[in-house]
């Protein structure tokens, strides 16, 4: 492997969620998280997956990170079975994760380390790129503590894209950040994903959040966790999370959500 | 500097103090000598280098079972930590033996080993380990466990993810355990070498015993007065460093 593959995009991976269903026991009862779900995801498809909480929704992304089992289903990236954990596919999770023991690019140099075919040079370079990428090459040296909650999770998105994964799992990786952040890495996101194709599986419980980024909203329903039902946004990229046309897309989601809504269930619109 | 002449301050204030009570002759000088007698024997315990050979004995007992205790404490703190079976069993001893404390180790030491270092030995690491053990553990419990799966996503497994994410995650309670351990392997050395005499070397313990023993009061406050330096000399030497970096990096408090 060259350095000048490393910095093409891997193509992105087709993903197949074939029945999958998962029961765990929380609080001495059994929670029935997903049942018989399946999903078929495009290459470099943008995917949000949209449920109140306890639907399931965060079970299936780590199932699908391989963090996770299910006890029935199958599913395939790529035409290979997912077993575990793998490269091909990085996680934000809504806790940036960054290693306080590290600076920012020891931070980002962390996967590549194990990312085998590459000199330090050449891994450091990559770093840096992605570092650049996300706005942040001159916090190199920077440690953890000392970066706001947005700066951790543009750090964190260059962790992941630095091994060049097929697909990025997001696991609501902006819901601890304040409204004008957010507001801005929902922009920068839509452009990375335009110059850097991946598949991305994200997911929310903001439903205009999942309108401005994803190409396709699946509606989650919960205890069983479902899809109860799937949206395709048309809406021209790069999309303002406060355009009309969104809202109105918003409107018809939270609308079709409000059929299971609990009164302790929260919804921003 | 205000700070630096106020702590000088004080304690000249205390020197003039205490020697105003050697002055007023209230109690015997015998029991209270003057700070002048006290520093005279400090200089000439340096100066006859009795004091640089107590302190170089006491030191590499010190340095010697300590460095062993954290080297085995810390490898056995991960492993309890790991398995269940090594929780529920080495894990329980060392919680209790941590209780105990570990000048009590001394009449086990003398009978098994007799008075040779070895005892000395035995009786640091058996102050150090323990609580080097539960330190450890309880660090590494402490790790939040997304620190784990986001390593784990990224490739990192097994020994990889021990050494580079589990350790270094829980170098926060290391760190503490390691102070932790050296009080009790400071206390229980001195300790051990005021209980017993070793003729392979003279540490400061038993100086300060024979500074009783032959009722020279500034011997033993002269001692006293070395093994907290040390103490603090100690604490910035071997912990200050390993603070700055958890301060710098993990953005708490000094």
């Amino acid at each position: 492997m060259t350095l000048s593959t490393e910095f093409q995009s891997e193509s992105p991976s087709k993903l197949s969620v074939q029945h999958i269903s998962k029961r765990y026991r929380s609080g001495g009862r059994e929670v029935h998280a997903l049942d018989d779900v399946s999903l078929e995801i495009g290459e470099g498809e943008f995917i949000c997956l949209v449920g109140p909480s306890g639907c399931g929704k965060s079970t299936l992304l780590n199932i699908i990170a391989g963090l996770e089992f299910a006890d029935n289903g199958r599913l395939f990236t790529a035409g290979a079975p997912i077993t575990g954990p793998g490269r091909d596919r990085m996680v934000l999770f809504q806790e940036a994760a960054l290693f306080p023991w590290l600076d920012v690019l020891d931070n980002v140099l962390f996967g590549l380390k194990l990312k085998p075919g590459l000199s330090r040079s050449e891994r450091t370079e990559v770093a840096q790129f992605y570092l650049k990428l996300v706005g942040l090459e001159k916090f190199t040296k920077s440690y953890v503590h000392e970066l706001s909650g947005g700066m951790k999770q543009r750090v964190a998105l260059a962790r992941a894209l630095a091994p060049n994964p097929r697909m990025l799992l997001m696991d609501e990786p902006f819901a601890a950040l304040d409204a004008l952040t957010r507001q801005q890495l929902y922009g920068d996101l839509q452009d990375i994903w335009q110059q850097h194709r991946k598949t991305i599986v994200f997911v929310t419980h903001n439903v205009r959040e999942a309108v401005c980024l994803g190409d396709r909203v699946a509606l989650f329903s919960p205890h069983p966790g479902r899809i109860k039902e799937q949206f395709t946004i048309t809406l021209p990229r790069r999309r303002d999370i406060n355009s009309i046309e969104l809202a109105r897309y918003a409107i018809e989601i939270t609308a079709a959500l409000k059929g299971d809504a609990r009164p302790s269930d929260e919804y921003a619109i | 500097m205000k700070h630096l002449l106020r702590a000088l301050l004080f304690f000249v204030l205390t020197l003039v103090a205490w020697e105003a009570l050697f002055r007023a002759k209230i109690w015997s000088p015998v029991l209270v000598p003057s700070p002048f007698v006290v520093g005279r024997y400090l200089y000439e315990a340096a100066v006859d280098g009795t004091l640089w050979d107590a302190t170089l004995v006491t030191m590499r007992r010190l340095l010697l079972g300590y460095g062993f205790g954290i080297a085995l404490g810390l490898p056995l703190g991960l492993l309890t930590a790991r398995f269940r079976i090594m929780k529920d069993t080495l894990g329980l001893v060392a919680l209790g033996l941590q209780t105990l404390p570990s000048v009590c180790w001394v009449p086990l030491a003398l009978l098994w080993f007799g008075q040779s270092e070895t005892a000395m030995f035995f009786v640091v690491v058996m102050g150090t380990l323990w609580s080097m053990i539960i330190a450890t553990d309880n660090g590494v419990r402490n790790v939040p466990p997304i620190y784990a799966r986001a390593a784990r996503t990224m490739g990192s497994s097994g020994l990889q993810l021990w050494l580079r994410v589990m350790l270094p995650a829980s170098l926060p309670y290391i760190v503490s355990g390691m102070k932790q351990g050296w009080a009790f392997a400071w206390r229980s050395l001195m300790a051990a070498e005021i209980y017993v005499t070793i003729l392979s070397g003279f540490g400061l313990g038993n100086l300060l015993h024979y500074g009783r023993e032959l009722n020279a009061m500034e011997q033993v406050i002269g001692i006293m007065f070395v093994i907290i330096v040390i103490g603090l000399l100690a604490d910035k030497i071997l912990f200050s460093p390993w603070e700055r970096f958890l301060h710098r990096r993990w953005g708490t408090a000094k």
